[in-house]
């Protein structure tokens, strides 16, 4: 305690306690109802009839997805909390989609294949190495609070990666490219973290 | 390559100046500042006695030309947290703790050309006044409009240092959605498509456009100038509910 700063005369507005809400809430981030939106430029309108998802880089073999296939595939319900790096955190979202497991299953993954990088409409691109998507920590959702993904929340379709800060979770996501090495994405090449855990509150490089 | 962290550091209140009735701006001198690019941000974190934390980001003012300084300007929302603090509690000569600068694409400089469409919706002006402000130090030309939405004239951020910037290629197109005085000849309504379009007309072709403010106005100028033609990739936004 003995150095640390304290803010002249400031007390500051804590979660209601009760229950366990305060103890989700990672550090630096506040709780909100709203669901804000934050991206870098217009938002794509993409015509569900020429939508795809594609899966390709190592990969033995590179699937491709038309919407009508990609709803086909094994869904699944996500009830998650999720915080923006934007300092704001949701709790208790509900998504409706796809695991990557179960995507990266269909294309028969080259052992060499360490890395992630997805691919948005619009030109976004994010970075995740497999052991930060697989094992049903991520999955691709086209519903969100039961009703179709809106294009401002990155429908048709989103990368969700709820346990990372949500530009992990790439909105308009078209498809997922393997490699061995890292590579950053769009953020992570403009001083954002490379992995962005909100619980060691990973925001920017360096920290 | 490891980047250097932005680390915390204690700044001091050297001056605030009250913009409008809700807005005033914070200089805060810092003993680590860094060269910041127009549209950038810094990240607030104030700490309670007892250790709780709150943080928030708020846009840089002041152009990266007055070193040693950034000003944040920030409007007072209500309910909020972090922003009353500022208004009702920070007195020139307190601390406060900050780090920044953040961000790397919501950003202009005079190299990266124009023409410039700036688009505010109420306290978003502020990343943008960076850039004006900057464009002026700079002694920069780039043909550059300012469309900037606000309740009414009185709560017009910089009124008055805009007025007096505008000319050498700088124009200033408020937008008044409430409340108009007698005689105002500018636009009186929400910013929709066909404004757009005619500001477009007068800027000329593919302008490099930032815009800024909350979510529906952001939207609806993002998708009002793609259908206008503008490349997507022209367009850079930074949407946000109040930062509270």
């Amino acid at each position: 305690m003995g150095d640390r700063f304290v803010s002249r005369g400031f007390v500051g507005r804590r979660p209601d306690s009760g229950g366990d809400t305060a103890s989700r809430i990672p550090p630096g981030q506040y709780l909100t109802d709203d669901f804000p939106v934050l991206s870098a430029g217009p938002t794509p309108r993409i015509p569900l009839d020429t939508w795809e998802f594609t899966i390709d880089g190592l990969v033995s073999q590179p699937v491709r997805w038309s919407w009508a296939e990609f709803q086909a595939l094994p869904a699944r319900e996500w009830t998650v909390d999720i915080s923006c790096v934007t300092k704001w955190t949701k709790l208790d979202t509900r998504w409706r989609g796809v695991s990557i497991d179960d995507l990266l299953a269909a294309a028969d993954l080259d052992p060499r294949a360490q890395f992630l990088v997805a691919h948005s409409y619009g030109g976004y691109t994010t970075n995740l190495p497999l052991g930060e998507a697989l094992n049903g920590q991520a999955f691709v959702a086209y519903e969100y609070g039961g009703a179709p993904l809106e294009p401002a929340h990155g429908g048709p379709a989103r990368l969700v990666v709820p346990h990372l800060y949500l530009w992990k979770s790439a909105k308009w996501v078209r498809g997922l490219h393997l490699v061995e090495r890292d590579e950053p994405g769009f953020w992570e090449s403009l001083g954002y973290h490379n992995r962005g855990d909100p619980w060691r509150e990973e925001r920017y490089s360096g920290d | 390559m490891p980047p250097e962290p932005l680390v915390w550091q204690i700044a001091t209140v050297s001056a605030i100046r009250g913009e409008t009735e809700r807005a005033s701006s914070f200089t805060l001198s810092l003993p680590a500042w860094r060269p910041h690019r127009a549209g950038q941000h810094y990240d607030v974190r104030l700490t309670a006695a007892d250790g709780y934390q709150a943080q928030r980001s708020y846009s840089i003012a002041s152009p990266p030309a007055h070193t040693g300084v950034v000003d944040l300007t920030i409007e007072r929302i209500p309910d909020g947290e972090v922003s009353p603090y500022f208004h009702d509690v920070l007195e020139v000569g307190d601390l406060v703790e900050v780090r920044g600068p953040i961000g790397g694409y919501f950003v202009w400089e005079p190299a990266l050309g124009g023409p410039l469409l700036l688009v505010a919706g109420g306290s978003g002006v502020v990343p943008l006044m960076a850039m004006i402000r900057q464009r002026a130090a700079a002694g920069d030309t780039t043909p550059t409009t300012l469309l900037y939405s606000a309740r009414d004239v009185d709560d017009l951020i910089y009124r008055d240092e805009l007025d007096a910037l505008a000319g050498d290629g700088l124009r200033v197109l408020p937008t008044l959605t409430r409340a108009h005085p007698p005689g105002w000849t500018g636009y009186a309504r929400r910013v929709d498509e066909p404004m757009l379009a005619e500001v477009l007309a007068a800027l000329g072709p593919d302008p490099l456009v930032y815009a800024c403010g909350p979510t529906l106005l952001v939207e609806t100028v993002a998708a009002g100038l793609v259908n206008l033609g503008v490349p997507p990739d022209r367009v850079r936004t930074e949407r946000f509910g109040p930062s509270n």
